[in-house]
């Protein structure tokens, strides 16, 4: 299964591993990781899994959707490289992945 | 005598089990204000999940009750319009349009809510939490003892405009005036309240208009500040904003962090009293006061609904929404439905996901001041049990009049250290 970390904004960083096609959400969520909220449960509507992902790695999750767009615009602390971690599907490609979780989820 | 005990409810669990659909009006303000409107709303995500009624005062309108469909009209912005162009996001149609940014659609929707959103950034709700402690300290210490009072006049309301005068930076002497131009916002003109006719509604939002007109003369030729009249009076999608659409943001801002906060404030005691168990879990464990805060805003809905308006005809439960009808998201109906959330008609404080709810609304529109709302209401919990064994509801609430505010007039409490 490929894996993925994150880094929480403390520093202290947690690898998990989720099955390929799951998305990078969910893969927080049912391995316990701290910082995803996940309000929404995944429909792309409250900017709650809000995650700064690795410079590295950014183009390999592809160009995010109109409204997450939108939904990044809202949030409080978006960079250039925010996504929405329920927008991410974890493939074999993204093995490895390394993402940063903001300081709170608004 | 049990003060929660409702003499309506046998009667209209009865009716709403055996009317017919077709003769549900979901929108009727009577049941909020007698807490009947959950026997309905259980049978309509049961059997009609899309409703339609032809309502005699506000018009033919649908309904949407479970919680994944409000989901998917919440994320469907380019089918379902919020403008008010089209009437905006309540049932009934005004008699003059009121541009707000709630009821706007993108793009102007996002680049005038960006102007106001800095208020609630993580930095300011940091800084304003001392605040906000303070004075919730000194509402609660000046609180009578082993005498009945009004909740909702005494902590509610003195809280909840104490706030909004911060964030505009209003007159503090002046704050009731923020209540009441809310509460004149939102009245129901049937209620047999102040607003017995929108010409009524209309004069005193003009005075509401007046006085914020002052205040945007004062700020617009000072300094940018970090309230909300001067944010808007030099935000670049908000600075050239008519009179008009400065009154209906005003409005939007004055409801959006008044009435909803406050009615939250009110059902939490209302909650712990009709549960003890749930309220003897928190006094044993204070730390469970953040998950708390999240089940009182799902289990209290303090909007019932949000509006919406086809652009164009949409398919859905094997019928057609047509262009330019209305239709109600009742969050009030999906924050009960057992297909999200597990066991949704119990009040339960520490729920493994209490922040899955649709109180707040989701996609673009999403509440603003969300984690504000949840900031004062932590704080109001975690100062009560500082100071309070028990707050004892001893008589019923009374309730709004309305389908679209969920929230509560009057609670007499007694409290005890």
């Amino acid at each position: 299964m490929p894996s993925a970390t994150f880094i929480d904004h403390a520093g202290q960083s947690r690898t998990v591993e989720g099955p390929e096609g799951e998305n990078l959400m969910r893969v927080a969520v049912l391995n316990d990781v701290p910082g995803i909220d996940a309000d929404c449960g995944g429909e792309c509507a409250c900017a709650t899994c809000h995650v700064f992902v690795d410079e590295a790695w950014l183009d390999k999750c592809g160009e995010p959707s109109e409204l997450e767009t939108s939904m990044l615009s809202f949030a409080a602390t978006a960079q250039p490289n925010s996504r929405l971690a329920c927008q991410i599907i974890l493939t074999s490609a993204l093995d490895g992945i390394v993402v940063e979780t903001p300081a709170a989820q608004h | 005598m049990d003060p929660f005990h409702n003499p309506f409810i046998a009667e209209h669990t009865g009716r709403a089990r055996t009317i017919p659909l077709e003769e549900f009006s979901p929108a009727n303000p009577k049941y909020m204000e007698m807490d009947v409107w959950q026997p309905y709303f259980s049978r309509l995500r049961e059997e009609a999940p899309l409703h339609y009624c032809e309502d005699k005062i506000i018009g033919p309108y649908w309904s949407l009750t479970r919680y994944k469909d409000i989901m998917a009209t919440e994320v469907n912005t380019r089918v379902f319009s919020s403008s008010s162009t089209f009437g905006g996001i309540t049932l009934m149609d005004q008699r003059e349009e009121l541009p707000m940014f709630i009821a706007m659609d993108q793009p102007k929707h996002d680049e005038q809510r960006k102007v106001v959103q800095p208020i609630v950034s993580p930095q300011n709700l940091e800084s304003m939490e001392k605040l906000i402690r303070q004075r919730t300290q000194k509402v609660l210490d000046a609180l009578p003892h082993n005498e009945t009072f009004n909740w909702v006049e005494k902590v509610s309301i003195d809280l909840t405009n104490m706030m909004l005068a911060t964030l505009f930076d209003f007159p503090f002497e002046d704050r009731a005036l923020l209540t009441y131009w809310s509460d004149s916002a939102t009245a129901n003109t049937l209620g047999g309240g102040h607003i017995d006719s929108e010409a009524t509604r209309e004069r005193i939002l003009a005075e509401c208009l007046a006085y914020f007109t002052r205040l945007w003369n004062e700020r617009v030729n000072a300094e940018p500040g970090s309230d909300l009249v001067s944010m808007l009076a030099h935000g670049p999608a908000t600075r050239n904003m008519s009179p008009r659409e400065y009154l209906g943001n005003l409005v939007l801002l004055i409801v959006g962090g008044n009435d909803t906060t406050r009615n939250s404030m009110t059902g939490g005691v209302c909650f712990l009293n009709q549960n003890p168990d749930e309220y003897a879990k928190l006094r044993a464990n204070p730390a469970l006061v953040e998950s708390m805060v999240s089940e009182i805003i799902r289990y209290q809905t303090p909007l019932a609904y949000m509006r919406r308006t086809a652009l164009e005809d949409f398919e859905m439960h094997g019928q057609t929404i047509r262009k330019g009808d209305k239709l109600a998201m009742w969050y009030a109906s999906g924050n009960r439905d057992g297909e999200a959330i597990d066991n949704p008609d119990q009040f339960i404080i520490d729920r493994a996901r209490p922040r899955q709810h649709l109180s707040f609304g989701f996609g673009i529109h999403r509440c603003v001041g969300n984690r504000l709302a949840e900031l004062q209401l932590r704080i109001l919990w975690e100062e009560i049990l500082q100071r309070f064994s028990k707050i004892e509801v001893v008589g019923p609430p009374k309730r709004v009049f309305s389908a679209f505010i969920r929230g509560y007039t009057e609670l007499p409490v007694r409290v005890s250290r």
